[in-house]
């Protein structure tokens, strides 16, 4: 992980050459290329999902990822399928399951998420067990590396943050409406629920395109934190939709950027600066009075 | 017969059963209330400070122990004086946990520069219920009885609170107090819990038994009793599909066998039936 050893030289007070250095090696130019992507699909879908509450389904989506990723490499598949394929299943599952057993409280519903969520880790470590030998590819699988990244798996995050984001745009007006008030959405005319499985399959992709940058376990730091800080600063949706992307993007670059110059994991970084403008946004809130920024109207 | 024999005779063995049963009768009784109080979410977030608070003990180069219920039980009594704002709202804890975790990937990455060989880390991720040694396995089943005995002298005001909190509270049941001891138990439960089926994973011994119970009970007290036997089920046949096939990790049965009683609940109850 230590980018300072191989450059020779560490982080100086000239910006530029900073920059300059980052830049120099193929790796660093494509693992900005794909936290760029990511953090653009993961903000956009994260913006949704933490209106919608579908924090814990996300957060599992994400965790089913690591499985699908050590299963894949067990196989000898591409790890990039495994993340794709098992987070968009479990998305599936998730979609599937709750109505069908009966739409009983909400608390059936969670106990089932959790055990999905338990079960596909142990698959994980069932799988890395199997493989042996494999131990510090599994810290990166869970806790994220930006080491290795090749042009093939940017232009894979590539092509499917832009199938997302095209798919996102074409129902955005209306999964927007469903979330708000879906009995109104639905007295309207509008499919709640076929938006809601799409949704659900959407933020699949958005979570396995995270994985491979933070790991599975701190997908968080991108899919709920900027749109969580965002929300805090204000209430109006195209606002805090734009505001969501460039807290993301910065998230990723300063992360990416201290994760190049010191000897720590690039998930420490991004869920730390996520988290840092999240706590910054709450203290203005809390500091300016929270009358003057009515975020509870927005549900979320 | 035979094997049965062989399987205690092995003293690891006898540990990783009577260890893990204690454990899972702890997870079974606390999970109940977890997925009865809706606090699924909550439990997720408390495996990840175990992940942190065991790490951050291990980099310290303390006692792992220390960190992991030290962490456990304060992160737990913090979410209970956050009350019931901090309980609802899944975004601020999912936030302050994927922050939590990350500080555990620095610790992790801390503890691998320092000590490179070492398996510790990856062992509180996934849990080593095989490498209990006998003082451990003794302290951990103790501590297990304790938060058992605790939660079942509590469990019917509790249970009282959880179902009608105005009524209860109108009653003089001290409702946020009870609040506040379960989620401390929850913690224990949390952090003995890391060393059976290791962090990550404990939520599922938290939320399975737990649920696939409820699907098959609507009484709580049956419910609560089942869940612990499933719990204890769950690990024993774990242990057994461990010991039978040495390529698969224990934690991976446990949480097989537990997903699948959970399946088989929800596919005997999918009619609406119930026991």
């Amino acid at each position: 992980m230590s980018g300072a050893t191989l450059t020779g030289t560490g982080l100086s007070w000239d910006i530029a050459a900073d920059l300059r250095q980052l830049l120099q090696f193929p790796f660093m130019v494509n693992a900005l290329r794909a936290g760029t992507i990511v953090a653009v699909a993961a903000g956009a879908l994260g913006w949704f999902m933490v209106l919608r509450r579908q924090s814990f389904a996300g957060h599992t989506l994400a965790i089913v990822s690591f499985p699908g990723a050590a299963g894949a490499i067990l196989a000898g598949f591409s790890a990039i399928i495994g993340y794709f394929a098992a987070s968009v299943g479990a998305a599936l599952v998730i979609a599937a399951l709750p109505r069908s057993i009966g739409g009983r409280a909400r608390s059936s519903e969670s106990a089932i998420i959790g055990t999905i969520q338990a079960f596909a880790l142990a698959c994980g470590a069932l799988f890395v067990s199997l493989y042996g030998g494999f131990l510090n590819g599994l810290t990166g699988l869970l806790f994220g590396s930006f080491l290795g990244i090749s042009d093939s798996q940017v232009l894979a995050l590539l092509s499917v943050a832009a199938a997302a984001l095209a798919v996102l745009a074409l129902i955005a007006r209306p999964l927007f409406f469903a979330t708000v008030d879906p009995d109104v959405a639905a007295a309207r005319g509008v499919p709640v629920r076929l938006l809601g499985v799409v949704f659900l399959i959407l933020l699949g992709c958005a979570a396995a395109e995270v994985s491979q940058i933070t790991g599975a376990l701190l997908v968080f730091a991108l899919l709920v934190m900027p749109p969580a800080t965002a929300q805090q600063i204000t209430a109006r949706p195209m606002v805090s939709f734009a505001l969501t992307i460039g807290l993301g993007l910065i998230t990723v670059w300063l992360g990416l950027a201290a994760a190049y110059f010191s000897v720590y994991p690039v998930g420490f970084f991004v869920t730390t600066f996520g988290f840092a403008w999240y706590v910054l946004a709450a203290a203005l809130r809390a500091f300016l009075g929270t009358g003057r920024h009515p975020a509870a109207a927005v549900p979320g | 017969m035979s094997s049965l024999a062989g399987l205690l005779g092995q003293p690891f063995l006898r540990y990783a059963f009577v260890a893990g049963a204690a454990i899972a009768a702890a997870s079974g009784l606390t999970g109940y209330f977890v997925v009865l109080r809706s606090q699924v979410f909550t439990g997720d977030a408390l495996s990840h400070v175990a992940v942190t608070g065991a790490l951050a003990a291990l980099a310290a180069g303390a006692n792992l122990l220390v960190g992991l219920y030290g962490a456990c039980i304060l992160v737990a009594l913090a979410m209970a004086a956050l009350g019931h704002r901090g309980q609802a709202d899944d975004t601020v804890i999912g936030s302050v946990f994927a922050w939590i975790l990350g500080l555990g990937a620095l610790f992790l990455s801390i503890y691998t520069t320092s000590a490179p060989n070492g398996t510790s880390g990856v062992n509180v991720l996934f849990g080593t219920i095989f490498g209990l040694s006998a003082n451990q396995a003794v302290a951990d089943s103790v501590i297990a009885a304790c938060v058992c005995a605790a939660l079942i002298i509590i469990a019917r005001p509790l249970l009282f609170a959880t179902i009608d909190e105005a009524v209860a509270s109108a009653r003089r049941v001290p409702v946020r107090m009870l609040g506040t001891v379960f989620l401390g138990l929850v913690g224990v439960t949390a952090a003995a819990a890391t060393q059976a089926v290791g962090a990550l994973l404990l939520l599922g011994l938290l939320a399975a038994p737990a649920g696939a119970a409820q699907r098959l009970t609507a009484r709580p007290f049956r419910g609560l009793w089942l869940s612990a036997a499933i719990a204890i089920f769950s690990v024993w046949a774990g242990l057994v599909i461990a010991y039978a096939a040495p390529k698969i990790p224990p934690s991976f049965g446990i949480l097989a066998v537990a997903t699948a009683v959970y399946l088989i609940a929800i596919a005997c109850t999918v009619n609406g039936r119930r026991a």
